[in-house]
């Protein structure tokens, strides 16, 4: 039985050490993941982006805001293209993930330059019939002006 | 691991972020016991012994007289010429009062007690001692007799019965933890305001109220929004005030409305001056701190922006929020209280406040100067035999700039709180000062042949 046990982990007691903490490590790795419902961020299900309360706010304003039947929280802040709404997804998480285990992030949260330009982009997606005379610049261009500067209250209700 | 953890604890605290562990009541008037059930409420309250200049203010306590010695010729004859200083912060109320050179050396009444101290318990006890039933049901009353009864006191012998200054029990329902009003002079304020016809579109309350049948008084515990009552409860004492009578009762002057020029209406009609000026022998009025009523006259309070909002803003520890309890300037925490709704760089929005501030501060620079020169002109017209009926036109003059003038000094934003307002009030105070002085040129004018 020994033998067996030394033989699968590769001959040695140093090895089968490593393999047991490898198994740990994998164990409680999958276990975070769950429990954190780590999953679920794979979804589009708004419910998903108050998992770390962070979004609690947003996620209360949006519900009473005029798109809340029109639009969820990926329809505006991710781009539609397959592989672009992965990637953004992946480096939200991850910036997300950071400041809320860190808690160093800047209060009251604020849009960054990249994820504005996918929101302009998601408002004029929807709404280019009715405004393509007014955006003949492309919303990368720091000098467009953004939808939501002026409808400010569409996606997360009044600021108050 | 690490990691799971601090999912776990996340998650915890988003489930219970109150842990009941000591009962309240009524007459738990110590903020630490109320500590043991909201750590974080308490630990904010707590840092309200902080020391921080501001631009115009802060919570530093340097001698404004020493700052600017106009103030020491303004107020020549009343206690404030003696000690003005830049009030700290809350947890220092009720130290400050008793360290002042305007308690120590002058007779001051029990009725300062009303806003400096954590009186309700005293007041009910005092109630109860003056005739009142000692139960739940008569609470209120007794409050109302107490408070009456403590104003009257010297305040020496109503400090005895304090012990701490405003504190949880004064904002908040021990058994709900809702916010309330529970000071006298403002009920007996809010419900004079509601009869008058000022408008009052940040109160909408108040405003429906008028609207009904109006057979009770308004009462702000039962009629007021909890928006409202994030104003409110600071309004308890950020407000303009006097003593009433031989009984000294604490009362706000509010039954024409809650501007400056009504104010001064209430006053004149009821024939009250906080002193005769020592230089000038003019009537005059003192204000003290208007902050409800000049932020009632504001931008913020008509979009419905109440006091907490930028005083006290929402902060988050872990996955809880709270109210921040470190009450102060908003420009010592300006992401929080300015950029929820103004989306510009923390500079920008303190350059914008700036700008007002320093506006602010130099019309009243002028306006200090002007009431000056017409006190010293008065002062001359006096000592060069002229007398009360000739003075009297110029003395109302004077009064009437001190007023405006000291409305806008005596109130705890520079300005900010209604900006507008503040130049008007400013601008007419240099006017009437300067008035004054061409009417004292009538006066002095030699008569009859040389």
């Amino acid at each position: 039985m020994k033998g067996l046990i030394l033989w699968l982990a590769g001959g040695s007691i140093i090895s089968m050490i490593l393999w047991c903490l490898l198994g740990i490590l994998l164990g409680a790795g999958a276990y975070t993941v769950y429990y954190g419902e780590g999953l679920s961020y794979l979804s589009s299900d708004p419910k998903a982006c108050v998992n770390c309360h962070i979004m609690r706010e947003q996620y209360d304003e949006w519900q009473k805001a005029s798109h809340h039947a029109a639009a969820s929280c990926v329809d505006c802040h991710l781009p539609h293209d397959p592989l672009g709404k992965w990637i953004a997804k992946a480096e939200n998480g991850f910036w997300h993930s950071k400041g809320f285990t860190l808690q160093d992030f800047h209060e009251p949260i604020r849009i960054h330059n990249k994820n504005a330009t996918i929101l302009q982009a998601n408002c004029v997606r929807c709404h280019q019939d009715f405004v393509h005379q007014i955006t003949t610049i492309k919303p990368s261009e720091s000098n467009t002006v953004h939808c939501v500067h002026c409808h400010n209250h569409v996606g997360h209700g009044p600021s108050r | 691991m690490l990691l799971w953890q601090n999912i776990a604890e996340r998650k915890q605290e988003a489930l219970q972020n109150v842990f009941k562990v000591v009962e309240v009541t009524e007459d738990t008037i110590d903020p630490a016991i109320w500590g043991k059930n909201y750590p974080r409420q308490y630990d904010s309250y707590s840092r309200t012994v902080d020391v921080e200049r501001t631009r115009h203010g802060g919570s530093e306590a340097f001698q404004k007289l020493d700052d600017d010695p106009r103030w020491r010729i303004l107020f020549k004859g009343y206690a404030f010429g003696v000690d003005y200083r830049e009030e700290r912060g809350h947890a220092y109320m009720l130290k400050d009062q008793e360290e002042t050179e305007r308690v120590k050396n002058f007779k001051q009444p029990g009725a300062c007690l009303h806003c400096h101290a954590s009186v309700l318990t005293a007041y009910q006890q005092t109630g109860v001692k003056a005739g009142i039933p000692n139960d739940a049901a008569h609470r209120q009353q007794a409050i109302m007799k107490g408070f009456e009864e403590v104003c009257a006191m010297p305040y020496a012998e109503a400090n005895k019965l304090v012990s701490h200054p405003v504190s949880c029990v004064d904002c908040h329902d021990p058994a709900t933890m809702a916010l309330r009003v529970t000071r006298p002079g403002f009920i007996n304020g809010m419900q004079v305001l509601a009869q008058s016809s000022d408008p009052l579109p940040h109160l909408p309350s108040v405003e429906r109220w008028r609207k009904g049948s109006r057979k009770t008084p308004y009462d702000p515990n039962l009629e007021a929004s909890r928006q409202e009552m994030r104003s409110m409860a600071c309004a308890q004492c950020h407000v303009e005030y006097y003593f009433k009578g031989e009984k000294k009762l604490l009362t706000y002057p509010w039954h024409k409305g809650l501007k400056a020029d009504q104010i001064e209406e209430y006053y004149d009609e009821v024939g009250w001056k906080d002193w005769v000026h020592a230089d000038s022998g003019a009537p005059v009025l003192k204000a003290q701190h208007p902050e409800f009523e000049l932020w009632s006259q504001g931008i913020h309070a008509r979009s419905g922006v109440s006091c907490a909002d930028c005083h006290m803003p929402y902060k988050r520890e872990g996955a809880i929020k709270v109210s921040d309890h470190h009450i102060r300037s908003p420009m010592l925490n300006i992401s929080r209280a300015c950029q929820t709704c103004h989306h510009y760089p923390e500079q920008e929005i303190l350059s914008r406040v700036n700008a007002i501030q320093d506006r602010t501060k130099n019309l009243m620079l002028r306006a200090e100067n002007a009431t000056v020169d017409l006190i010293k002109a008065l002062n001359e017209a006096g000592k060069q035999g002229k007398n009360d009926e000739q003075l009297k036109a110029v003395r109302a003059l004077h009064r009437k700039a001190q007023w405006r003038l000291d409305f806008i000094a005596a109130e705890n934003s520079t300005g900010f709180h209604a900006p507008q307002e503040s130049a008007r009030l400013l601008g007419e105070a240099i006017d009437f000062a300067r008035q004054g002085q061409i009417k004292l040129l009538e006066v002095n004018k030699p008569t009859g042949k040389p």
